[in-house]
Order: structure tokens, then sequence, then C-alpha cells
């Protein structure tokens, strides 16, 4: 198995009484593609959120490529090489796509050159590259997602997280989604999805979270044949 | 910085330096006063049309460059030059103080917080009225003030000192806000939430955007007390932090020129109003009231939208 770049101990939030995540204990290795998957209100989101650190963790502990980052504000994390795209779209509205996009890149690139480079490769890669003069705010719905998607990979990050990142995107759009995250080879992958048929065909394993705690880990198939998984989704009384 | 947008501050440049010798003395003098009100402009437009730092407390660092350099002259006896630099130096440390704990609030809470922070500093100035002379002021004598040998009490030292003072403002500001850090400013403007998750330290870039802005708005304030030899309590009042935010949202926050144009356009609506009408205020009020309603983004705000998109 390959260095676990990810992993965190005993990782808990609670708000105002209410566990939103409970000792959670999770290890990723580097260069997986791995889908985190749970009913609504599983505290998915609280979860990735306390990765990244804008969410600040009731105790427990992340570490990121073997360094405890768990003190480390939002945007030192962010820093080290982790990428995280939200999931209501939050891109600059009022400033075109290329500055979007080059905002991402330009933070870790020193000369405007490269960051030119990065934008057009980046840009080309989503689709976006005929759009890029435009005003974000101006974008389709699901223009904005890719966009969003774009300023991740602009990071180069070495671990990407992406909650609910085909939310709101037509078919067409999920496709081109699915080819994109499969293309990035080299990059760990952390994605948060409701869309079943993308986890399935993208994941290399997935993690089930309920009440806030892991229900189960495995691969794809493993998932889908677990019986508590299932109890969970269709809410029967085993769970 | 693009060619254009070069082109545009050295045509302005050029124009203003033309326009002396053009002008009656009359306007020459106006437009050296509103030189240096727009360089408190640009100063507050950093913070306020960049970063989205609403400050109502710029007068505090007006007035600090304004003290700074007035008292270490009249009571210290130095010359202009280190005086200045004394001035810049006060309005460096007041700002970078006020940064670190009104930039712990956003939005309301930082309005007032500058708000209370700069008449917490006009108290200060009345307070030590032994030596500030409080609201009555105290003129700087006419033999000490020149700069480099410039003596600028005649009208062609002081259009010159403005000038050249302008100048660097709005060159170096127009660089700034080019230049990857000022593009990052605007990010923070746009959404501050994003800009922090794609790894800028918003809060470090935000008090630095506020101590430039600071710094700025206390040469303004040391080249006033210097060009026109007077320092008074009305500067740090609380209408002296309302007029450069109306210059900016007149002249168009987060555009180069804006916080100029404003001035000039403010500056002359008073001072064509009041030669039509003692209620020269009331004309000027509605003259605000309908720019803000039609033209939302300001003056040169509305023109990038509709006509010039590459204005800077």
């Amino acid at each position: 198995m390959a260095a676990v770049i990810l992993s965190t101990r005993g990782l808990t939030k609670t708000y105002a009484g209410v566990q939103a995540n409970t000792d959670i204990d999770f290890d990723l290795p580097e260069g997986e593609i791995r889908a985190i998957i749970g009913p609504n209100g599983a505290g998915k989101s609280t979860f990735v959120g306390m990765l990244c650190g804008r969410i600040p963790a009731t105790r427990g502990s992340v570490t990121f490529a073997g360094r405890d980052i768990s003190a480390l504000p939002a945007h030192r994390r962010i820093a080290l090489g982790i990428a995280y795209t939200f999931q209501i779209t939050s891109v600059f509205a009022g400033l075109s796509v290329h500055e979007n996009v080059a905002l991402a890149a330009r933070r870790r690139l020193s000369s405007s050159a490269e960051t030119e480079a990065k934008v057009a490769e980046v840009l080309e890669r989503v689709g976006l590259a005929d759009r890029a003069g435009q005003i974000a705010g101006d974008l389709s719905y699901g223009h904005q997602r890719i966009l969003e998607i774009g300023m991740g990979l602009a990071q180069a990050p070495r671990l990407f997280i992406l909650d609910e990142p085909t939310q709101g995107l037509a078919e067409t759009e999920i496709a081109e989604f699915k080819d994109l995250i499969r293309s990035l080879t080299g990059t760990t992958i952390l994605l948060i999805e409701h869309n079943m048929g993308v986890v399935m065909e993208t994941a290399d394993r997935i993690t089930v979270l309920n009440f806030g705690q892991v229900l189960a880990e495995g691969t794809p198939d493993e998932i889908r044949a677990n019986p508590e998984v299932q109890a969970a989704y269709l809410g029967t009384a085993h769970a | 910085m693009t060619g254009k947008d070069a082109a545009l501050h050295l045509g302005v440049l050029a124009v203003l330096l033309a326009a002396f010798f053009v002008l009656p003395e009359y306007h020459s003098g106006s437009l050296a006063r509103i030189m240096v009100l727009a360089v408190y402009a640009m100063g507050y437009n950093l913070a306020f049309g960049y970063t989205g730092l609403l400050s109502l407390g710029h007068a505090l660092f007006f007035a600090a460059g304004m003290y700074g350099l007035a008292l270490s002259m009249q009571i210290g006896g130095w010359p202009a030059l280190p005086a200045f630099l004394l001035a810049l130096g006060a309005a460096l440390a007041v700002a970078g103080a006020v940064g670190v704990l009104a930039l712990r609030t956003r939005g309301v809470g930082f309005m007032i917080v500058t708000l209370m922070f700069a008449q917490a500093g006009y108290l200060t100035v009345l307070y030590f009225g032994a030596w500030t002379r409080g609201d009555e002021g105290f003129a700087l004598p006419q033999e000490v003030r020149n700069l480099f040998g410039l003596d600028v009490t005649t009208p062609a030292g002081r259009y010159f000192a403005a000038l050249a003072l302008f100048a660097v403002v709005l060159l170096a500001l127009g660089a700034l806000v080019r230049a990857p850090f000022g593009r990052t400013l605007i990010a923070i403007r746009e959404n501050e939430a994003r800009a922090a998750m794609l790894g800028y330290d918003v809060q470090r870039l935000k008090w630095i955007a506020f101590v430039v802005s600071g710094v700025v708005s206390g040469a303004a304030g040391a080249a006033y007390a210097l060009l026109f030899g007077y320092a008074g309590a009305t500067f740090a009042g609380v209408q002296y932090s309302i007029f450069p935010l109306l210059y900016v949202l007149l002249g168009g926050a987060g555009t180069t020129l804006g916080p100029f144009v404003g001035a000039v356009f403010m500056f002359y609506l008073i001072d064509l109003s009041s030669g039509i009408t003692t209620a020269y205020m009331l004309v000027a009020g509605l003259a605000l009231v309908l720019l803000t309603l039609f033209l939302p983004q300001g003056i040169l705000g509305t023109l990038r939208r509709r006509a010039l998109p590459w204005l800077p």
C-alpha cells in the first residue's frame, strides 16, 4: 500500500452538544481516489471542513504528509498542498474566469509567465478556454461548478477535496467530470458525492459515514454488498 | 502595468503639469488642494475600493501625518523633510496598531471600531490643546516651509509639490493594484472566504493594505500642513473621515483615478454652488443623491462598466 498522505485520529465536532462527527479515525493512501458517502446529515461536510481547517475541530488530530496540521489555520493547510472546492459554489463572481483561475495558481507560482501557462492549461482541460474573458458571475451554474474545479486544479494540489462537485450538473457535464477525475493521476482525491454512478465509477475505495461515525469502508463492490450500508440508506431498523 | 494604464496615468499627469501654466491662479490654487485631497482619497481607496474595508476613521491617519509634521516642525524645530518622514512614521504606527485591533472585526463592527478610534484621536488632539491649539489650530511660519529648496508658500512651489506627491502616489498605487498583491486584495474584497481557501493569508494581507492606506493618508495630511501652512483639529474630525469615502464613491471605488475625479467633482460642486446660493450644501447634497442613485459605481466605475473595460 502507498504511503498514507492524510490521516485523522479521534476527530470530533460537537455543535452545541450535538455530535456532528464522533471519533473519526481515517487513513487515506497517497494517489487514491476516495469517496465519502452517507445519508444527508451524516457529517460529511463537517468532516472535510475539519480536514482543511474551515471548521475548527472540537478534538482529535489531522495529519497531512507526515505533519500534524491540527493547529494550523485553513490558509496554511491549503498552502501545504490541499485544495478544497466548496459545496455551495464559491467563485469570485465579479472577476473574469481567467482571473479566478489565476488567483488559484498565482500563490504558488512566482512568475507571471508560469501563471499564464498554468491558467491556459487548466482552462483548456476543463473546457472553459473560450470563456476566459467572461465574468464568472455570468456563467451558467454548471460552468461555475466546473470553474470551481478548475481553481482546484490550478493549485496543483497533493490532496484535492471536492464537496459534492456534480451537484446540479447536467448528465453530459457529469460524464466530463468523471473523465476529468480519472485523468488526474498522482493526485489524491477525496470526494463527497451523492451521485452513486460517479462514486462507483471513479472511486478506488469508499468510506461511509452515518450519524457522524464511520459505518463502513471498502471497495465499491464491498460497499454495494454491505448490509449495514444498505440499511443506512434504505432506513430499515437494522442500523 | 499595461501600456494603456501607463499612458492614461502619464497623460493625466501631463495635463496636470500643463494646467498650472494655463489655468488662472485661483483654479491652479484649488487644484493644488484637490491633488492633496485626492492623495488622501487614493490612500483610502486602497482599503475601501480595493480591499473592501469600509473604514470610517481615516481622518485619524490624515491627522497623524498632519500633526506628525506640524508638531515636529513647530515644537521640535525640525526641517520639513525629516518632519515629513516622521509624519509617515506616525501614520504607520497609528495605522499598524489600529489595524491589528480593528481588523478583528468586520462589516458594521469594523466601521464602528474605526470611527471610535478616530474620535479618540480627535479628542486626543483637543486634550493636548496646549501644543495643538485644538480647533483653532496653528499656522506654520512661512520661512520654514520649503522642501529640497523649493519654497512651497509660492503658488508654483505649492502646485508642483502637490503634483509631485500626487504623481508618486498615483503611479505607485497604480502599479501596486496591478501586481499580484493588488489582485489578491481585490479577491479578498470579492470573496474573502474563497481567498482564504486558496491559501492566502487574508488577515495579514488586509492588515498590510490597511497600513499602506493609512500611510498614504498620513502623507496627504503632512503635505496639507506643509503646503497650506496650517494644522487644526477639524482635520481629525469625523467629516474628514467621510470626505475620502465620498470622493471615492463619486469617482469610482476600485479605480486608480476615481479618487481624483471624485475630489475634483466634489470640490467644484461646492465651489460653484456656493457662488449661486448660500444653501450650497443643499445643492451639493442633491447632486450626491442623484449621482449615487444613477451612477452607483461612481463616474469612472460606470464608465468602465459601460464603455472602457480596460480602465485601471
